[in-house]
């Protein structure tokens, strides 16, 4: 190979820059999420934490048809307790703080929801 | 270095794919398996049919009547107060021959025709509204209901052109800052979507009537049309009644008593 010399130490100073991201997370602290404020008088959810962490959007889609849709504005969670399926009433009516609640999280994942240019977060969390 | 690209370019495609329907397989996450989620009506909830509307006009005579009312479904819906030409209405009043613009004739019943008279969204048992819309934003309810997703709408308005009866408003601006009280239980609008009255869906969920028939008693009727026992099919019986522009074959639910 012609210049291997530099060819090689090339990709050797490339190669750790281009994966640094990995090894240097590796060995930096843990990723610790962000704190959120939480609800002080419920405990559990409508559903399991895991579960509304991951699924919590497309939880809200269903929620949106089923209530414009089919009429259906009850939902029976997997415990059997029932709930109405309205972000206004139902989810913001524990997580009262938006700001500490909706929007700590989406700002750490850079996810920016238009659910409140129509939907209304209580009062004093706007 | 004995490889070949060819056989490089093999082995790494094979393993993407591989990937790729791991993915596929378990794109659901653990949790989601997990709950079983089932939607099911509200037990309070007034059912019929089809929904109608009977407004005795004759005992709209005041100012004050006709804001109750508006005043109502505004508070309710979170109708905004635009100010200029660019205003948003659930239900308003007009006059007669503005309502009523097929049966005007000349030696009409003065009273009648200086009266004036509520006009809102007919919830028209063959809509156009809803057969022009392109997003289905606009779509028929079982009960008769023409209901409106905004999360769908698009702003194209093609339903103010198609609606006959101008009974729909389009936000030209943020309507947020023309709310006076926010009622926190019923969203507002945005920007460039097109609203209308909504015969108060939400409210015949829970088993109430209709913000506006609430603030009239005994002068708005609210009930099923499919139902001959029911108060509004026994108020039609009983007196002459008009609906607007019955020529265009829309078949309003809103019905007039004159
Ligand atoms: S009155 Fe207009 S908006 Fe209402 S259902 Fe009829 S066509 Fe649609
Ligand atoms: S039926 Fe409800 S939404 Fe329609 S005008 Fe009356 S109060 Fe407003």
């Amino acid at each position: 190979m012609y210049n291997s010399k530099y060819v090689i130490s090339g990709l050797v100073i490339f190669l750790a820059v281009f994966s640094y991201p990995f090894w240097g997370n590796l060995a930096s602290k843990d990723y610790t999420g962000p704190k959120l404020s939480l609800p002080t008088d419920q405990k559990q959810c409508i559903e399991p934490v895991e579960f509304m962490r991951a699924e919590h959007m497309t939880l809200l889609n269903q929620w949106r048809d089923s209530a414009l849709r089919d009429e259906k504005r009850v939902y029976v969670a997997s415990n059997g307790a029932t709930w109405e399926t309205s972000l206004q009433k139902t989810c913001m009516s524990c997580h009262t703080n938006k700001a500490e609640f909706c929007d700590t999280c989406h700002l750490e994942n850079a996810v920016e929801p238009y659910c409140w240019t129509c939907h209304v977060p209580p009062k004093g969390n706007e | 270095m004995k490889r070949s690209r060819r056989q490089f370019l093999k082995v790494a495609s094979l393993s993407v794919a591989g990937l790729g329907a791991q993915l596929a397989a378990g794109g659901m996450t653990q949790a989601a398996a997990a709950v079983k989620p089932s939607y099911k009506k509200n037990a309070l909830a007034l059912k019929a049919k089809r929904w109608a509307m009977v407004i005795d006009t004759r005992e709209f005579a005041s100012k004050e009547d006709f804001d109750a009312c508006i005043n109502a479904c505004d508070t309710a819906h979170n109708i905004p107060q635009m100010p200029g030409n660019t205003e948003i209405k659930w239900i308003w009043k007009d006059a007669y021959d503005h309502t009523f613009t097929e049966t005007t004739n000349k030696y009409q019943s003065k009273e009648v025709e200086d009266r004036e008279y509520f006009m809102l969204c007919n919830h028209c048992e063959n809509p156009p509204c809803v057969r022009v819309c392109p997003t289905q934003a606009t779509y028929k309810l079982e009960n008769g209901i023409v209901a409106m997703d905004y999360h769908r709408c698009i702003g194209c308005r093609f339903c103010m052109a198609g609606c006959p009866f101008g009974a729909r408003s389009f936000n030209f601006t943020d309507p947020r800052p023309y709310i006076k009280d926010i009622n926190p239980k019923f969203p507002t609008r945005m920007i460039g979507v097109v609203e209308k009255c909504n015969f108060c869906v939400e409210r015949l969920d829970e088993g109430k009537l209709p913000a506006c028939v609430e603030a009239a008693p005994g002068k708005i009727h609210f009930g099923d049309l499919s139902d001959p026992e029911s108060d509004v099919r026994k108020l039609l019986d009983e007196n002459y009644t008009l609906r607007r522009k019955p020529a265009l074959g829309t078949e309003p639910g809103v019905f007039y008593i004159i």
